[in-house]
């Protein structure tokens, strides 16, 4: 195991401790009086109509898979990123080689653009 | 233990206690500066009965907290709803964890770092630990099965996966200038001057970098006038409606740490981290490392004000204008920065 993440853990451990203590606090001093009408969903006083289950707009689903698509490609940035300097010295081979990886990306890019997936109105 | 001794061992716990407390003290100022401050610029008072200037308005607020009944509408995902505030907590107070706050001094015979861990992926770790952040927005506003917290979840899933690209991006510039995702090197790179007049900060070397991360990051804390998910007037509350007592207090300090580490990063990628500029911290002994303490609570500190002057300056934005911006503005733009820091170095080594 890697010495470095000791430090993190020991971290965690203290912040679950004091999470797990507000929970604990919070269940052991509160009051509990529940009713019929407190424990219903809030839809700003009316009568609740139905549940929350509901279909929404799918554009929701695109933006996720759009963000899946990008993020990945921009996980492929920071690699690069990190050794950019250090290559740089060896040629203009580099650079190029991420201008190509740009391009591909910005033609998905204008793609999904002109199909009308990041439209919101 | 794991190569460590038990001054070691001290040393780390110290450290993880300091970080917390002052997290969480930080939280409490900042919890009754957002009313002052509000206030101030209102043209009205605020709190001021609780102790001196009411100082002491966030004990009272939290123990009110404390008492209050934990009300669990009989509609939820029990187990998920319960997690939910601690999802949006723990990663907030985790990320600090690799933050350098303060110059390294020796000590007790050895070298210690004011910052918990200086992990090699630094800033990877900061990412994964703010998209963790994103599950307990989303799964508080699914649990409660509500109509308002789903929308509000929604909008929070959307708009935070939307800006984390543009955030990802826009640091891109940043690490082909210093080569390594560690934050005590992005620090340690920072020191010196440009040009002579300006201290070698990366917001100086990379303007429009700083811009996107700065909107971004009002985006990705919700922070007005990016507050989709909970706006009042439509949402009622958003994600935390159906929450009371601790657990929607939870997700408030989740909220405002989340706040305090991304100006403690803001701080650290682009003010020049614990820096102070023209001054050598490490032949002034003791005092530069106070010295570089103060120089990294002040600019924490003017990023904090910042995010509380945006606040109740600016009017709330749209949800497609919001999209919009990120997906049409941010995003281009930040490809722009890359291949312009790349080009520039090529040009210029």
């Amino acid at each position: 195991m890697p010495l470095e993440i000791i430090p993190i853990l020991a971290l965690l451990l203290v912040v679950l401790g004091v999470v797990g203590a507000i929970y604990l606090l919070t269940y052991l001093l509160g009051p509990r009086r529940p009713g019929d009408v407190k424990l219903s969903p809030y839809e700003s006083g009316k009568e609740p109509i139905g549940d929350a289950r509901i279909r929404f707009p799918i554009r929701f689903y695109l933006i996720a898979m759009l963000f899946v698509l990008f993020d990945i490609e921009l996980v492929f940035f920071y690699p690069w990123a990190v050794v950019y300097r250090k290559l740089l010295s060896a040629g203009s081979f580099i650079l190029i080689e991420m201008v190509i990886f740009i391009a591909l990306l910005l033609i998905g890019y204008v793609y999904a653009w002109k199909r009308g997936a990041l439209q919101w109105d | 233990m794991f190569g460590m001794d038990w001054i070691d061992l001290g040393i780390l716990l110290t450290k993880v206690m300091l970080v917390i407390a002052v997290n969480f003290l930080i939280l409490m100022i900042m919890e009754l500066a957002e009313r002052r401050v509000s206030a101030f610029m209102q043209d009205r008072v605020g709190p001021n009965r609780v102790g001196p200037f009411g100082l002491l308005q966030p004990v009272a607020d939290g123990i009110k907290f404390l008492f209050k009944e934990e009300i669990t509408p009989s509609q939820v995902e029990r187990t998920l709803y319960w997690l939910a505030p601690a999802l949006v907590l723990v990663p907030a107070l985790l990320t600090f964890s690799v933050i350098p706050f303060g110059m390294s001094f020796s000590a007790f015979g050895r070298e210690i770092t004011l910052q918990i861990a200086d992990l090699q992926v630094g800033l990877l770790f900061i990412f994964a630990l703010v998209s963790l952040a994103v599950y307990g927005t989303v799964l508080g506003g699914w649990a409660a099965n509500s109509k308002y917290p789903l929308l509000g979840g929604l909008r929070a899933s959307s708009q935070m996966i939307s800006y984390e690209l543009s955030i990802g991006m826009s640091i891109i510039g940043v690490l082909m200038l210093v080569g390594s995702l560690r934050l005590s090197e992005v620090v340690a790179y920072q020191t010196g001057s440009l040009f002579t007049i300006l201290p070698r900060w990366n917001i100086f070397t990379q303007p429009l970098g700083f811009l996107i991360f700065l909107i971004a990051s009002f985006a990705e804390t919700n922070r007005l006038p990016f507050d989709l998910p909970e706006t009042e007037p439509e949402l009622v509350g958003g994600y935390h409606t159906e929450y009371s007592s601790m657990k929607f207090a939870m997700f408030f300090m989740g909220e405002y740490i989340a706040l305090i580490t991304t100006s403690a990063l803001l701080t650290t990628l682009f003010l020049g981290g614990w820096d102070v500029p023209w001054v050598d911290e490490a032949a002034l002994g003791s005092w530069g490392v106070l010295l570089s303490l103060a120089a990294f609570a002040v600019k924490t500190g003017f990023f904090l004000f910042l995010f509380l002057w945006v606040r109740w300056t600016l009017p709330r934005f749209r949800f497609d204008q919001l999209m919009h911006l990120g997906w049409k503005v941010l995003l281009p733009l930040a490809i722009v920065n890359i291949l312009a820091t790349g080009l520039f170095l090529y040009l210029a080594p």
